[in-house]
């Protein structure tokens, strides 16, 4: 090949102008806008809030802390104990079901393990209103299963229901526990066998392998998972809401603003972001000192088998019982929404059904309107997402700069953070004019959503892509700079459709979240702007359930697409040879 | 050999000036200077940690040094960025791109020179011939083997035909019948294409089978630079002798000398003489002074019981008898001492562990390192 080469590549030619790409400090030109966007939506909200609520008539005071602290009026302290109180329960329900399956899906093999796996996932499909929804439709006061009872048992009232602390206890652990299942059959398939076979040779019961092998390597999934849990139980604020709970910190918050005591407002908030940021921190620091890694490569699952005709059965029967609790809260909504509106009151099953909500979704403008705004505004965020994300990724991952360690936390600071605090945060810095608002005031128009959407996403596209990044080989990068190709060149070429799988994951999942958000909407949307979620809330008081349901199918759909598209991506994915 | 780049203005040398890098304070690399001749095949060797891979991504640009300059020709490159360089580098586990077909992959560097699209495909096909993979264009990259996967990257690396080709660790993924046929196909290419050659290896036998010239390397420190028969003959220093072939490494004091005979007592039972220009370079030898003498295994020979008593010739007990096939390899022990000794395989009888052996160790064979 070199008979005929040409002479592009005598020295002289080489000597093209250096770019800015090649700079020293480049890197703070890559990364200042993203501390930049990080302390206007993030840091500055939080921030006025702080102010707001250590402020009363311009001087500093800490009075609103007092308020909260006393002993006078408890309602706040209260409010704060059961928070803490429900999440500590919610830990544990949910870890006792999460481990469970996890363990009983992946070492035993009975009939009916298969459809139980899958559908082990489905309270992930749930937006969080429509899975509070849909468990007081079937087990609330004027529930299906109860009243089902009520009619069969011949009895005057029904003879148990869902309501207060245990309703939202039974939701958190039905939404929650896949966290744990999550990250214990994940710590559970990548248990070396022969980590259990090397300890049964030694002697070792198995009990005693249990207690000195199996738990103690599963301990680090325990503990992140049991943080997390607590860290959203706290954030909690659908399932009180529609349970009655109004001693939560989130509801407080929530009914303080109505009431228009924002400076109360502002302090509950500020007290609910240092615990829920300690929290983050917590751990972060637990994540980095307790990491086991399996040594081994291609390990086997090896699945105990279900013998016995008994054992058989009672799996079978369990079985069956547990696809009905999983499935019910999604056939429930299937069937309410082809139910006429107001037509279901005493019955234990609607009595009148209709194909009309679905057809009134996408033909009747002010039934439209709603799914038009959350596509707009979700559509919108997760562009700045997207465009964020990557970004912030490429820097963490990638770059060498001062201040990584604090772009990772503020990043992730968002998503610690509960809707609720995002939602009066952006209450507090954009109510008036600034500068990163370019001088308009933003709350009570149609930006503050997408807002919001943008700051409670943050986290995703950033983690799916230097999840990928991380996987990803450094040294093709640095291939194409040798064969080359500038910074930006190797970036589009190589970088960017590694990662691809990495980015469309998370931008899709940052898309279904603000198609279904809703405690941060509840706070902050307009009449030009009602979001799906908040519609679905003001059909629910309107008595409208078919519709409300109807909408909330439409959510769940969608969400099943997107997690059948992120499976195919990333189960397609060749790409991280 | 025919040069096939026309005009040899394109090759070029390389020259490392007094090159330091240091990782925050630890000491990556410590004052290289070295120049490495247009259309050499040079090679970085050293154990794991030596540098040598620090020094080729400093030349490769990936690193900037922390002080002293590096040069391609008269062009200072030192803060140059890798993608104006014209090099060519082969990756350890050879970073192709998975996301891109074979094709895709070595076309990219043409690409990015803005190359027309016939041009490409007459550069990428001929480049695919020469490292025999016509025809496997349209693959995937993960439907390729090891090899396969080998010789792509280095077609990625020569079809832009860079000024210098870099080389780290190619062939330690690949098995090793592989390793043997990839390394004379790498030798192949680089003797046909006359190209200035960097290559890093852990591996002496690779180093020493394909190098112009070797730089071996300890703990950032250049160690010798030098043909293979240098480092291997004169090593500097008792590492360059222990790490390349194998050394008896033995402790003694120079018990008398004159202009050209050097005797060196080891041990009561052992005393050894050799040539006094036989020396690394910088090694005074003074009597009654304590000296170490490097003695290879393969230079010792067999001698009779006659010769016993004779110079050099020492009578010890078998203590390992290893018959490889090509050689037979014996530890003998003499006194406190073990002598490793190599007899290349014609028939002779094997003696077995326990026995006695009577060996000669050639005054020439004997090579003091100070």
């Amino acid at each position: 090949m070199y008979s005929t080469s040409n002479h592009s590549w005598t020295p002289s030619a080489m000597k093209r102008k250096t770019s800015i790409t090649s700079s020293p400090y480049f890197v703070y030109v890559l990364v200042s806008p993203l501390f930049l966007v990080l302390l206007a939506y993030v840091i500055y909200p939080l921030f006025q809030t702080f102010i707001e609520s250590a402020q009363i008539d311009g001087t500093f005071s800490l009075q609103n802390y007092l308020e909260f602290f006393s002993l006078k009026n408890t309602s706040n302290l209260e409010a704060l104990w059961t928070s803490i109180y429900i999440s500590i329960l919610s830990v544990i329900t949910c870890g006792i079901v999460g481990v469970g399956m996890a363990f009983l899906l992946e070492r035993y093999e009975f009939p009916g393990r298969k459809i139980l796996s899958v559908l082990v996932m489905v309270p992930m499909s749930l937006p969080p209103l429509i899975g509070v929804l849909s468990f007081e439709f079937l087990y609330g006061k004027s529930g299906i299963i109860p009243r089902a009872f009520q009619a069969w048992l011949g009895l005057n009232e029904v003879p148990f229901a869902l309501s207060g602390i245990t309703g939202v206890l039974v939701v958190h652990t039905f939404t929650m526990y896949t966290y744990f299942y999550m990250t214990a059959s994940a710590a559970i398939k990548g248990l070396d066998p022969s980590l259990e076979e090397a300890a049964a040779s030694l002697g070792a019961s198995r009990f005693y392998i249990w207690r000195r092998v199996i738990l103690p390597m599963l301990t680090p999934a325990m503990v992140a998972s049991s943080l997390l849990v607590f860290m959203i139980s706290m954030a909690s604020y659908t399932a009180p809401l529609i349970f009655g709970v109004e001693r939560t910190m989130t509801m407080q918050i929530y009914l303080s603003r109505t009431n228009g005591d924002l400076d109360m407002a502002a302090t509950q908030s500020t007290i609910l972001s240092i615990v829920s940021i300690l929290f983050l921190l917590i751990m972060r620091w637990y994540q980095n000192i307790r990491n086991y890694q399996n040594m081994s490569k291609g390990i086997s699952v090896h699945r105990t088998e279900v013998k016995s005709k008994v054992g058989k059965y009672v799996a079978m029967i369990l079985s069956l019982i547990g696809v009905m609790i999983l499935l019910l809260p999604i056939l429930v909504l299937v069937l309410l929404s082809f139910s006429v509106d107001g037509s279901w009151t005493v019955e234990v099953l609607p009595t009148e059904y209709t194909l009309n909500h679905y057809i009134e979704l996408f033909t009747d403008s002010r039934t439209w309107r709603p799914i038009a705004n959350s596509f707009e505004m979700s559509m919108i965020a997760t562009i700045g997402n997207i465009l964020f994300g990557v970004a912030a990724a490429y820097a963490a991952v990638r770059l060498k700069f001062k201040g990584k360690t604090l772009l990772d936390v503020l990043i992730m600071i968002p998503w610690a953070l509960p809707g609720t605090v995002v939602g009066i945060n952006l209450i507090a810095a954009f109510s008036e004019p600034s500068v990163f608002s370019l001088n308009q005031v933003l709350v009570g128009t149609f930006w503050i959503i997408p807002l919001a959407y943008f700051v409670r996403h943050l986290p995703l596209v950033f983690r799916s892509t230097s999840a990928v990044l991380l996987q990803m080989d450094r040294s093709a990068e640095e291939a194409a700079r040798s064969l080359g190709a500038s910074w930006w060149y190797s970036f589009r070429r190589v970088v960017f459709p590694m990662a691809f799988s990495g980015i469309l994951v998370g931008a899709l999942l940052a898309f279904v979240q603000g198609i279904g958000e809703f405690v941060a909407s509840i706070l902050i949307y307009t009449s030009e702007t009602v979001p799906i979620s908040v519609e679905i809330f003001q059909r629910m008081y309107a008595f409208e359930f078919g519709t409300a349901c109807a909408y909330g199918v439409l959510q769940i759909l969608l969400i099943l697409i997107v997690l059948f598209i992120s499976q195919k991506v990333s189960g397609n994915n060749n790409i991280t040879v | 050999m025919p040069n096939l780049y026309e005009g040899a203005g394109i090759l070029t040398n390389v020259k490392l000036d007094h090159v330091s890098k240091y990782f925050d304070k630890v000491i990556g690399v410590e004052n290289i200077d070295v120049e490495i001749r247009s259309g050499e095949f040079f090679t970085f060797l050293g154990p794991s940690g030596c540098g040598k891979t620090t020094t080729l991504r400093m030349i490769a640009g990936f690193y900037y040094p922390t002080s002293g300059r590096i040069f391609f020709g008269d062009q200072d490159v030192t803060y140059l960025p890798p993608n104006k360089r014209n090099i060519g580098m082969v990756f350890q586990n050879y970073a192709l791109f998975p996301h891109l077909t074979v094709f895709e992959n070595v076309a990219f560097g043409l690409q990015v020179r803005k190359k027309s699209k016939q041009e490409i495909r007459e550069k990428v096909e001929r480049a695919l011939k020469m490292v025999h993979l016509d025809g496997y264009g349209n693959r995937r990259i993960d439907q390729l083997s090891g090899g396969q996967q080998q010789r792509v990257a280095l077609a990625r690396a020569l079809v832009i035909e860079p000024q210098i080709l870099l080389l780290d660790e190619p062939l330690s993924n690949l098995d090793a019948k592989l390793r043997e046929e990839t390394r004379v196909e790498i030798k192949r290419l680089q003797l046909e294409l006359g190209i200035t050659t960097i290559y890093v290896t852990h591996d002496q036998a690779e180093a020493m089978a394909m190098s112009d010239r070797i730089m071996v390397m300890k703990n950032g420190v250049v160690q010798q630079v030098g043909t293979p028969e240098e480092i291997y003959n004169r090593p500097n220093n008792q590492f360059v002798a222990s790490f390349i072939g194998e050394s008896n490494l033995l402790e003694g004091t120079v018990e008398e000398m004159d202009d050209r005979l050097v005797k060196v007592r080891i041990s009561p039972e052992l005393v050894l003489s050799g040539w006094k220009e036989n020396a690394a370079p910088g090694v005074q030898l003074k009597k009654g002074e304590k000296t170490t003498v490097s003695i290879r295994p393969e230079s010792i020979r067999e001698a009779s019981s006659s010769e016993q008593g004779e110079e050099n010739v020492v009578r010890g007990q078998v203590t390992l008898s290893e018959f490889t096939g090509v050689s037979v390899n014996y530890l003998t022990r003499v006194g406190e001492h073990q002598l490793k000794s190599m007899f290349v395989n014609r028939g002779f009888r094997v003696y077995q562990r326990g026995e006695e052996l009577t060996i000669s160790i050639p005054k020439e064979s004997v090579y003091f390192l100070g």
